[in-house]
């Protein structure tokens, strides 16, 4: 029997235009969990598809076990034993979970399925996982993490040996990431191989024993992941070394530009009192839940029952709208590029302008001249990478994509940025960029605010770091003092 | 400014390219069919597809903003009944000058159209149900106010819209010209034609920016209404008379202009110059099938086939452009 579980051999994919894939090489092993890394469009999710046959690739050969396998579709890898847990959840929020576990193939016949065999045989999978879920509950009543969770069990059901997770922990919290990884232990156990696909360098450390990092649509190595480390990984994957990752220069802050007390939204945001310096990036950590980005969203006039006083520059504010937020230059990037916004379907150039539509827009006249400058300025100033104005921004990677909604608020000229997540899902090549660019903002003496859930970057990018627990804030470090551990200590109290 | 002009011009070849060819193409065989090399291109043909078709326009300008939105208006049909029989009603049964009786049409639409925009912005139902409701309550005051009886008007004032003439050219003909401007006018020079965009592809991004979702829902159902009140007027004006029952079904026809000139039926994109394009070849389709004698009930069968193909090409199109 061969040595590896799986191997890819020459893999090559192309699309009209680009060579998305080029002679990729993976191998896995039974029982080991195998990180394949990269930034966006360095083509891990083509290999994924190409596994999952999704798409056929134009060369190379796919060896299981040691046989060459013919994968030629959704249903050849499923019997190949291969599974794939999408980033994005898949179930039928309507139905029990047993019914998602066994949808298209239920026990008893097409007309009469057998309800109570199916519960009872979903359960026993929940169980033999150590999950806490009831098998008849509906999924919408369950978390993201248990959602996941559910997801991985249906893969699993159906005899798996491969298993791909494309960035499982981009949207649950620290705790259940911790089961999460519990789930992943039992099942290398049973001598499951797994390919773990993630832009978090701790999880790696954590979970993972090899690495496999993926450039320009080729692979460039495979370390052990206890061999390597976090700039080794990062210089792989961004083809150079990045000397700074977090670029940031402490300097003296001003005076108090937003005095914030007991912000309040009547749910999530409860208490939370905090005051912005000039000059500074001034963190807000907590765990997910814990009322950080209903807080910011309150200030910024999106919460209907908003209470608690505002000042800005010491004068007392009453902020209805965003609109009104920005007369007084607030700007808020939101947390989810996806849902709070892209215009999926419009251009960078609408994308980038539809805050500022009064500098180029007048009386039944569009000064196009006017609004290709805006839109030039900040796909410069951010540094976006995209193949015209014009270009629709769905196509761009999530680092450029995150780049131009940036820009967007930029454009507003604000003297206060609220940063919700800045660098989810971006690349490490395109976060390090934008680390360097609030830098150079606070130095032109921009203030702003960061929600983050990334530690490192919590700590290395803010002067000040207030922390939240249910709606209020427990405490506030220095940047001199703050660790990691102090924050975890206010944030779950 | 010549060459923005031209540039504008070659955009709006570029964007709708297919239907355009589809157009042409059309056409090109209508003048070289035996049956219809002599009737079709005439100019007393060619004003009377746009004279016949300028409701459809009137609508369907509307119809493209409410799709952007990601919503659809059902009601429009109605209207035209409404509206016409109001605008009758006030001339002959009230004794009222004409151009009354047309503000009270315009009116009428108006009135529609705030009805939908306020339930649709004010509340989470869905514009197919709220639009489905008002289509036939409107279609119900319009049976009840006329005993389901047409209204006839025959005064020349009340012709001209729909029938009369403005120089050598049919008054809706221009109407429908006025119509187009003013709709391409809100749509590409205004905010309000971005923040549709904004609202129909991702309203709660749109809240995000501070655009006024509701506003922007509600003037759009408004002037969409308005615009059927105006349908409705040049309809009653080419009938003679308020009809209750006229305008059935009028309101899928915009639906296939629009979608045929490239909106997509999910929001927040959309072309006003497609829509234009849409209407001629719903036009041109129609006038072809009669002048080349095709039996009445088999032209909605070629019609459907017509539709489908041409969403169809435009949706291979996108897919190869990798949108």
């Amino acid at each position: 029997m061969s040595e590896y579980l799986l191997e890819m051999k020459g893999i090559d994919k192309s699309f009209p235009g680009v060579k998305a894939l080029q002679n990729v090489s993976l191998q896995l092993k039974a029982g080991e969990v195998h990180a394949l890394l990269g930034e966006n469009g360095a083509g891990k999710s083509t290999l994924i598809k190409v596994l999952g046959g999704i798409y056929h690739a134009d060369a190379g050969e796919i060896f299981i076990e040691g046989q060459k396998a013919q994968i030629d579709g959704v249903v050849a890898a499923r019997a190949a034993g291969i599974s794939i847990v999408h980033q994005e959840l898949v179930l039928v929020p309507y139905m029990t979970v047993a019914e998602n576990i066994f949808l298209g193939r239920e026990p008893g016949t097409s007309l009469n399925v057998n309800h109570r065999k199916m519960i009872e045989d979903a359960q026993r999978l929940l169980d033999t996982y150590e999950m806490n879920i009831k098998a008849d509950m509906l999924v919408e009543k369950l978390t993201i993490a248990q959602q996941q969770m559910v997801e991985i069990v249906k893969a699993i059901s159906f005899n798996s040996k491969i298993l791909v997770m494309d960035e499982p922990t981009s949207s649950i919290s620290d705790k259940e990431v911790g089961f999460l990884f519990e789930t992943i232990r039992t099942l290398t156990k049973k001598g499951v191989g797994i390919i773990y696909i993630s832009h978090k360098m701790s999880e790696l450390e954590e979970i993972c024993d090899r690495v496999t990092v993926m450039r320009d649509g080729q692979t460039v190595g495979t370390r052990v992941v206890k061999e390597t480390n976090t700039d080794e990984l990062i210089a792989l994957m961004v083809g150079r070394e990045l000397t700074n990752y977090y670029t940031r220069d402490f300097l003296e802050p001003g005076e108090v530009i937003l005095k914030c007390e007991h912000i309040s939204d009547g749910k999530m945001a409860k208490d939370a009192s905090f005051e912005l310096h000039k000059g500074e990036i001034l963190g807000f950590a907590g765990l997910v839940g814990a009322g950080r980005s209903e807080t910011m969203k309150a200030i910024f006039g999106l919460a209907p029952h908003m209470s608690g006083e505002v000042y800005v520059k010491g004068k007392k504010v009453h902020i209805k709208s965003p609109i009104d937020a920005l007369k007084y230059g607030i700007a808020l990037v939101p947390e989810s590029r996806k849902t709070e916004g892209l215009y999926k379907v419009q251009s960078v150039k609408y994308n980038s302008t539809i805050q500022v539509l009064n500098q180029f827009i007048g009386k039944l006249h569009v000064n196009s001249k006017k609004e290709e400058e805006i839109t030039q300025k900040y796909i410069d100033l951010m540094a976006t990478k995209t193949p015209s104005q014009d270009q629709v921004i769905g196509n761009l990677s999530g680092g450029n994509q995150q780049k131009v909604m940036i820009g967007r608020w930029l454009a507003t000229d604000p003297e206060i940025l609220i940063l919700d997540e800045p660098t989810r899902g971006v690349d490490v090549g395109a976060k390090a960029e934008i680390y360097s660019i609030m830098n150079e903002l606070v130095k032109n003496g921009m203030s702003i605010i960061m929600i983050s859930s990334e530690m490192p970057e919590i700590i290395n990018m803010s002067d000040r770091v207030y922390v939240m627990n249910e709606g209020r804030v427990t405490g506030c470090l220095d940047h001199e003092t703050v660790t990691q551990e102090k924050i975890m200590q206010l944030a779950a109290n | 400014m010549a060459s923005r002009v031209k540039n504008g011009v070659v955009k709006y070849f570029k964007d709708n390219i297919g239907i355009i060819i589809a157009l042409l193409a059309m056409c090109i065989f209508l003048v070289i069919f035996p049956r219809t090399r002599t009737t079709f291109l005439t100019q007393k043909n060619i004003f009377n597809i746009l004279r016949q078709n300028s409701t459809n326009l009137f609508l369907a300008t509307g119809m493209t903003m409410v799709i952007i939105l990601g919503g659809i208006e059902l009601s429009v049909g109605s209207v035209i009944a409404l509206s016409g029989c109001v605008a009758a009603g006030c001339v002959v049964n009230l004794g009222l000058p004409e151009i009354v009786g047309f503000l009270a049409a315009l009116l009428v639409g108006a009135l529609v159209g705030i009805f939908n925009g306020f339930v649709i912005s004010m509340t989470d139902i869905p514009p197919f149900i709220v639009t489905l409701a008002s289509m036939n309550i409107t279609k119900g005051i319009a049976l009840v106010l006329t005993g389901g009886a047409p209204i006839r008007c025959m005064t020349d004032a009340f012709k001209f819209p729909g029938a009369g003439y403005v120089g050598p050219v049919p008054t809706p003909v221009i109407l429908m010209l006025i119509v187009f401007i003013i709709a391409a006018l809100i749509i590409n020079r205004t905010k309000l034609g971005r923040h549709m965009y904004a609202v129909g592809g991702n309203a709660q991004a749109a809240q995000f920016s501070g655009i006024n979702v509701k506003k922007v829902k509600f003037i759009i159902y408004a002037y969409t209404g308005l615009m059927s009140g105006l349908a409705g007027i040049v309809t009653a004006s080419r009938l003679y008379s308020g009809q209750p029952t006229a305008g059935d079904g009028a309101e899928m026809d915009a639906i296939a202009a629009v979608v045929v000139g490239g909106t997509s039926m999910s929001g927040g994109s959309g072309r006003i110059g497609g829509t234009l394009i849409g209407v001629l070849i719903i036009g041109v389709l129609n006038n072809g099938l009669n002048l080349m004698g095709v039996d009445s009930n088999w032209q909605f069968i070629v019609k459907g086939f017509v539709i489908l193909l041409a969403v169809y090409v435009d949706w291979i199109r996108n897919k190869k452009a990798g949108r």
